[in-house]
C-alpha cells in the first residue's frame, strides 16, 4: 500500500521503492521491502509498527544515517541516496534534526551549549529571535546554565528538542522520544512537538510504538514486515490501538 | 565545536593526565639534558674566563699531537725560556712577561697513602709566579722557595687531608718525590678550587723538570699590556716579534678556546641523554596511542551524536587532535618545568663530583624550550592521529543504537607488522653488516625502531595464544579465569600495553646480552692468551690511566722465581700523520712469550732503537711492510723515523704498533701503565706476589693481582656503563607501568556495569581485585616475555656483527631474564592496585543502573 499526499502540500521527505537488505545468502534479512512514502511539509507524521517491522530502519534510511539497498530517498530538493560523506554531513547540518530516545546530550556542556551545538558545529550564529522563541516554547529559560545531570528526564528531552529545532531543519526525526519518559513528561514533550508543527510549520517524523504518542501526530503510517500496511489521518489513541491490534493478528498467523 | 572539545577534555582530565605523564617524563629528559649542558657549559666558560682574567696575552707552542677532550689531556709543546727574554726585548708594550709551567699529571699522595684522584678535571703541576688578583695564599702559608717545597690549593689539601708543614709524596713525570707543604692557596671570592682542578705548585726549576721533563722550558708565557696598550694590539706585536711557530692569543681567546673543547665533550653527554629521552618518548607514544584509542571507543556514542547533528569527519579528527594538542602542551609545560629541575639537580651533582665546580646561574636555553614543546606536541599528536582517524569513521547511526563493534580481523595489522618487522630486520642487517657506510648508526637505530614498531603490530596476533597460555596459570580460581578472559578480550589493547613494556625490557636485555657477551669473550681471550701469572695495574678514574715507577720492572725481574717481566707504555701519537695509539714494551720478548703473538713477517722477538713493529691489521690499513720507513710523532719531542722490522698477527689484545722502550720517554705518560710478570715453572704466585707488592710501595696508583683478578677488574669496567644504561632505561619501564595502570583503569571504567553485575551475583571485593590483578600480571608478563625475546634477538644480532671485533661468544643472561619476568609480575601487581581498588569500590546498584 502506498501512503498518499495531497497535491497542494509539498513533501519534506520522500522514500521511493526503498529496499533495505541486511546480510547475504541464507542469512539475508529484508528490513524494508519496497517502501514508498511521502512526508508532507509542516506536518507531524508518526511511524508505527511492531518491533522488527522496520520502522527504525525506515527512519534511519530517510535521515541518511543508513544506506538503502534499492530505491531512492530524498529530503526537500536533495536526493539523499548516493550522497558521499561530505554531502551527508551537509545534509545533516542544514536539513535534518534528530531527537533520540536516550536524549543524547553531551554531559559536559550546559543546556544552552547543547542547544547551540549544531549551529556551532556548522559555524553559524543563531537567529536571536528564533532562539528566544524556541527557549520560551520549551520553557527552559531558567535552566539554561544547568548541566544535563542536573535536569529531569523531561527537561533533558526538551533540551534535545530545542537542539533539533534551533537550526530550523527541513525535517526533524524523532526516535521514540518519549520511550524513556514518564507519561507526564512524555505528554509535555509531545505537546511541544505538536505545537512546533502547528505554530512554526516544522516537519516532524516520529518513530514510536506508543499509541498515545502516535495520537499527537497528524498522520500515522503503519509498518509490518518491512512494508507499509496501513495509514491513519487525524488519529486518536483508540484508532491507533485498533489498527495495531489488526496488524498483530495476521502477523501471528503468518508465523 | 571548540568549546565542546574543550569541555570534554576537562571532563576526562585525570585520564589524559596519566597518559600525558609519559610525555612529561620524555620532555623532562629532553629539556633536562639541554639545561644541564647549558648550565655546565656556562659554568666552564666562567671558570676559564676567570682563569685567564689577569692575563692579557698568552704565548704557547702548537702541541705535537692534537687531541680532543675525549681522547685525553693534550700535552702542550714546550716554549723555550728564551721566548721570555725575546718578548721583553722586542715588544715595547709588554710589561710583566712570565713563563708558566702548567701540565696535567701532578698526583698528590694523601694522608691515607692513596693518590687523590680526579673524575675529570686535570691535576695540574705548576710553577709559583706569585700571588695575584685570582690566587691568594691562605693564612700561615708562604711561597715555595726550596726544591722540596710546594704549595697546593685548598680543595686538594682538603681532599688529601693534609696541611701546611706536612711531608707528602707527589707523583709526576718522575716517580714519587717527597715535598713539604709550605702553603695552601685559594682563589678570589673565597673559592677553594677552580672548577674542581687540583693544583700542586713547585718552584720554577722543579716544575720544569718534573712536569715538562726539560729544564729552561715553559708551557706558556703570559704577557701583560702596558697602560694604554690593548690586548689585541699586544697580541699582534708579540706575534710579530716571535714569528711563526707560536700561538699567541689574548686571554679571552684562550679561555673561549679551552671552554669550547670542553663543551664538545659535554655535547656528547647531551646526545646520550637525548637518546634515552627518545626511548622514553617511543614508549610514551604507545601509551598515548592506547589512551586515545580507548577514549575514542568510550566516546563512540558522543562522537556519533556529533556526526548526527552535523559534524563532519574532519571536525571529529580536529576535535581529537585538538585534545592531543592540549594534552601535549600541558605535558610539555610540566615536562619543561621538571626538566629544569632535573637539569639543575644533575648540574649540582656534577659540580660536586667534579670537586666543587661553582655553577653559573641556572639557564634555560632556547633549545630546551623548543625541544620540549616540539617533542611534546609532535609525539602526542602523532600518537593521537590513528585514534582520531578511527573516531572520524564512527557512523552517526551509532548514536541511536548500540552498534556492536565487530571484532575486527587482525589480518591487516599482522601483514603491516610483518612488513615493518622485515624492513627493520633488513635495516639492522645492512647496518650491522657494514653496508651502510657513514650512516651505520642511523641505519641500526632505524632498524631497531622499525623492529619495535613491527613487533608491536604483530603483538595482537601473538597475544592470543601466549596470553591464553599465561592465563592458564591463573585459571584455577574463578576470578583468575575471569581476569585471564578479560586480558584476552581486546587483543589490540593488550598488545599495545604490553608492547610499551616490551620496548624498555628489550633494550635492557639487548644491552645486557651485548655487554655480557663482550665481557665473556674478552675474559676468555685474555685467559687463553695472557701467560703472565701476576699483573700490575690500577683502576682508572679520570682521563689519565694510573702508572708506576719503571724501576719496579727491573727489581721485579730480579725476584727469584720470576722468568719474564714486561712493562707496557702507551701514548696517542701520529704514525705517518695519522693519529694512532702507540705502545712500547719494556721487554719485546713478552709479545711472543706472554701474549702469544705470532710473526706474520720479519722478526718480532727483538727491536732495535730505530725499529718498530706493526700489527697485521694496522700494517694492512696503513700499507706498510717490513723495511718500510715510518715517521712517528709522540706527545713530546720531535718526529722520528723508524724502520718496520716485523709484523705480528692482530688480536684483541695486541696494540696497533709497538715502539722500542726508549721511545716511551717521549710519551705523555713516560711510565708504564701495566706490568706483566711471568713466573718460572714451579715458582709460586703466593711467594712472588708479596715481594712485588713491596716494590710498589711508592707507586700507590697500582697494585699487583693474579691474572684472574686482573681480568675481572678489566671486564668490570663494563659494569658501570651497563648499570647506567639500565637505570636510564628503567625510566622507559616506569612509563610502561603507567600504561598498564591507564589501560586497566579505563577498562574498569568501561566495564562498570559488568563489574556491578559480577558483584551483584556474589563476587566478593577481594575476588574482584584478584580478577583485575590477574589481568595486569598477564599483560605485564606478556610484555616482559616479548621484551626478553626481542632484546635477545637484537643483542644476538649485534654480537654476531661484532664477531670480527673479538666478541666471539654469545652469552645470554638467563638470570637477568628471569629477574625481568619476576619484576614484570611485580609490576603487574603494582599497576593493578589502583584500578583494582576502584573496581572493588563500585557501587553495585549504581553500576547496574549505569547507562
Amino acid at each position: 500500500m502506498t501512503a498518499t499526499v495531497g497535491p497542494q502540500v509539498q513533501a519534506a521527505a520522500r522514500a521511493n521503492e526503498v529496499w533495505k537488505l541486511y546480510g547475504s545468502g541464507e542469512a539475508q534479512v529484508a528490513a524494508l521491502r519496497g517502501v514508498t512514502a511521502e512526508f508532507e511539509r509542516g506536518r507531524f507524521t508518526a511511524i508505527m509498527g511492531p518491533s522488527g517491522s522496520g520502522k527504525s530502519t525506515l527512519m534511519h534510511c530517510l535521515a541518511g544515517l543508513d544506506s538503502v539497498t534499492r530505491g531512492t530517498v530524498s529530503i526537500g530538493e536533495t536526493t539523499v541516496t548516493g550522497l558521499g560523506d561530505s554531502g551527508l554531513t551537509k545534509l545533516r547540518r542544514d536539513k535534518v534534526g534528530f531527537i533520540f530516545q536516550q536524549f543524547n546530550l553531551l554531559p559536559t556542556l550546559t543546556a544552552q551549549e547543547n542547544i547551540l551545538l549544531p549551529l556551532s558545529i556548522a559555524g553559524r550564529k543563531p537567529d536571536p529571535a528564533w532562539y528566544d522563541t524556541v527557549i520560551d516554547t520549551v520553557g527552559l529559560r531558567d535552566r539554561l546554565k544547568h548541566r544535563p545531570a542536573q535536569l529531569s528526564g523531561g527537561q533533558q528531552q526538551r533540551v534535545a528538542c530545542a537542539r533539533a529545532l534551533v537550526a530550523r531543519p527541513e525535517v526533524i526525526f524523532a526516535d521514540e522520544p518519549t520511550g524513556n519518559l514518564d507519561s507526564r513528561s512524555g505528554a509535555e514533550v509531545l505537546n511541544f512537538l505538536r505545537n512546533s508543527v502547528r505554530e512554526h510549520g516544522q516537519t516532524i517524523v516520529m518513530v514510536t510504538h506508543d499509541p498515545t504518542a502516535a495520537a499527537y501526530a497528524d498522520r500515522v503510517i503503519f509498518l509490518a514486515d518491512g512494508q507499509i500496511v496501513s495509514e491513519l489521518v487525524e488519529p486518536t489513541a483508540d484508532t491507533v490501538l485498533d489498527t495495531m491490534k489488526k496488524l498483530d493478528t495476521p502477523a501471528e498467523v503468518a508465523r | 565545536m571548540f568549546r565542546a572539545t574543550w569541555k570534554s577534555l576537562l571532563a576526562r582530565k585525570v585520564r589524559l593526565l596519566l597518559s600525558g605523564l609519559a610525555v612529561v617524563l620524555g620532555v623532562m629528559f629532553v629539556s633536562g639534558a639541554f639545561v644541564l649542558t647549558d648550565t655546565l657549559g656556562r659554568s666552564f666558560d666562567a671558570v676559564f674566563a676567570d682563569g685567564y682574567s689577569n692575563i692579557d696575552v698568552i704565548v704557547s707552542a702548537k702541541p705535537k699531537v692534537e687531541l680532543s677532550e675525549a681522547e685525553g689531556e693534550q700535552v702542550a709543546a714546550p716554549v723555550p725560556a728564551s721566548v721570555v727574554d725575546q718578548v721583553k726585548a722586542k715588544v715595547p708594550g709588554a710589561t710583566d712577561v712570565t713563563g708558566l709551567v702548567n701540565a696535567d699529571g701532578a698526583r698528590l699522595i694523601g694522608s691515607n697513602g692513596k693518590v687523590v684522584t680526579s673524575f675529570g678535571p686535570p691535576q695540574l703541576g705548576e710553577n709559583w709566579v706569585g700571588e695575584n688578583d685570582l690566587i691568594q695564599l691562605r693564612d700561615g702559608s708562604r711561597e715555595p722557595r726550596a726544591d722540596d717545597e710546594i704549595v697546593i690549593n685548598q680543595a686538594l689539601a682538603d681532599a688529601a687531608k693534609v696541611k701546611v708543614g706536612d711531608r707528602v709524596g707527589v707523583l709526576t713525570l718522575e716517580p714519587k718525590k717527597e715535598f713539604t707543604i709550605v702553603g695552601v692557596f685559594g682563589y678570589s671570592g673565597g673559592r677553594d678550587s677552580m672548577g674542581g682542578v687540583n693544583e700542586v705548585v713547585f718552584t720554577t726549576p722543579v716544575a720544569q723538570r718534573l712536569m715538562l721533563g726539560k729544564p729552561d722550558t715553559f708551557s706558556s708565557v703570559s704577557v701583560q699590556a702596558a697602560d694604554g696598550v690593548s690586548a689585541e694590539r699586544l697580541r699582534d706585536d708579540v706575534s710579530a716579534a716571535l714569528g711563526a711557530g707560536y700561538e699567541v692569543k689574548t686571554g679571552e681567546q684562550a679561555a673561549a678556546d679551552q671552554a669550547a673543547s670542553l663543551k664538545e665533550a659535554l655535547s656528547f653527554f647531551n646526545k646520550v641523554l637525548l637518546g634515552f629521552a627518545a626511548v622514553a618518548l617511543l614508549v610514551g607514544t604507545f601509551l598515548i596511542l592506547n589512551t586515545f584509542s580507548i577514549i575514542v571507543a568510550q566516546r563512540t556514542r558522543e562522537l556519533a551524536l556529533m556526526r548526527a547533528i552535523g559534524a563532519s569527519g574532519r571536525q571529529i579528527i580536529g576535535s581529537v587532535v585538538l585534545e592531543a594538542i592540549a594534552v601535549g602542551l600541558i605535558a610539555s609545560v610540566l615536562g619543561l618545568a621538571a626538566g629544569i629541575g632535573v637539569g639543575a639537580l644533575l648540574a649540582y651533582l656534577f659540580g660536586k663530583l667534579a670537586g666543587g665546580l661553582s655553577l653559573a646561574g641556572l639557564g634555560v636555553p632556547p633549545a630546551a624550550v623548543i625541544g620540549a614543546f616540539g617533542v611534546g606536541l609532535v609525539i602526542t599528536v602523532v600518537a593521537a592521529l590513528l585514534p582520531a582517524l578511527r573516531a572520524s569513521r564512527i557512523p552517526p547511526i551509532a548514536a541511536m543504537q548500540d552498534v556492536a563493534t565487530p571484532d575486527r580481523p587482525l589480518t591487516k595489522v599482522t601483514v603491516a607488522g610483518g612488513i615493518v618487522t622485515a624492513i627493520g630486520a633488513v635495516l639492522l642487517f645492512l647496518g650491522l653488516d657494514g653496508h651502510a657506510g657513514d650512516n651505520t648508526l642511523a641505519t641500526i637505530l632505524g632498524g631497531v625502531l622499525f623492529a619495535f614498531i613491527g613487533v608491536a603490530l604483530l603483538t595482537p596476533l601473538i597475544s592470543r595464544p601466549v596470553v591464553s597460555l599465561l592465563g592458564a596459570l591463573f585459571s584455577w580460581s574463578v576470578p583468575g579465569k575471569l581476569g585471564r578472559l578479560n586480558s584476552g578480550r581486546n587483543p589490540r589493547r593488550t598488545a599495545i600495553t604490553a608492547a610499551a613494556l616490551m620496548v624498555g625490557i628489550a633494550l635492557v636485555t639487548g644491552v645486557t646480552v651485548i655487554l655480557d657477551s663482550a665481557k665473556g669473550s674478552i675474559s676468555k681471550l685474555a685467559a687463553d692468551t695472557i701467560k703472565a701469572e701476576l699483573v700490575i695495574s690500577g683502576a682508572q678514574s679520570g682521563p689519565r690511566p694510573p702508572s708506576f715507577d719503571p724501576a719496579v720492572l727491573e727489581k721485579a725481574a730480579a725476584i727469584p722465581g720470576v722468568q719474564l717481566v714486561d712493562g707496557e707504555y702507551g701514548d696517542m701519537g701520529t704514525v705517518n700523520g695519522t693519529r694512532t695509539w702507540v705502545a712500547a714494551s719494556s721487554n719485546v720478548a713478552a709479545l711472543q712469550r706472554i701474549f702469544g703473538a705470532k710473526a706474520t713477517a720479519g722478526d718480532i722477538s727483538r727491536l732495535g732503537p730505530d725499529q718498530m713493529l706493526f700489527s697485521s691489521d694496522t700494517a694492512k690499513s696503513r700499507n706498510v711492510s717490513v723495511g718500510s720507513q715510518v715517521t712517528v710523532q709522540l706527545s713530546r719531542g720531535e718526529a722520528r723515523t723508524y724502520t718496520v722490522s716485523g709484523i705480528y698477527e692482530s688480536s684483541e689484545l695486541t696494540n696497533p704498533v709497538l715502539l722500542p722502550p726508549q721511545a716511551a720517554a717521549d710519551f705523555a705518560i713516560p711510565q708504564p701503565i701495566q706490568g706483566f710478570v711471568q713466573l718460572a715453572p714451579g715458582a709460586k704466585v703466593a711467594d712472588v706476589q708479596p715481594r712485588v707488592e713491596t716494590l710498589l710501595a711508592d707507586s700507590p696508583e697500582v697494585s699487583v693481582a693474579d691474572r684472574d683478578a686482573f681480568i675481572k677488574q678489566q671486564t668490570s669496567q663494563l659494569d658501570t656503563p651497563l648499570r647506567m644504561i639500565q637505570i636510564l632505561l628503567a625510566l622507559a619501564i616506569v612509563i610502561a607501568v603507567l600504561g598498564i595502570i591507564n589501560t586497566l583503569a579505563l577498562s574498569v571504567l568501561e566495564r562498570t556495569r559488568e563489574l556491578g553485575l559480577l558483584r551483584a551475583i556474589g563476587l566478593r571485593r577481594a575476588q574482584t581485585m584478584r580478577m583485575i590483578t590477574v589481568e595486569a600480571v598477564v599483560i605485564s608478563i606478556f610484555g616482559a616475555l616479548l621484551g626478553v625475546a626481542v632484546g635477545t634477538g637484537l643483542g644476538a644480532a649485534v654480537v654476531r656483527a661484532l664477531k670480527d671485533e673479538g666478541i666471539t661468544d654469545l652469552i645470554l643472561p638467563w638470570g637477568q631474564m628471569g629477574v625481568f619476568l619476576v619484576l614484570a609480575a611485580i609490576i603487574g601487581v603494582i599497576a593493578a592496585v589502583l584500578p583494582a581498588v576502584r573496581a572493588a569500590r563500585i557501587n553495585v546498584l549504581g553500576a547496574i543502573a549505569h547507562d
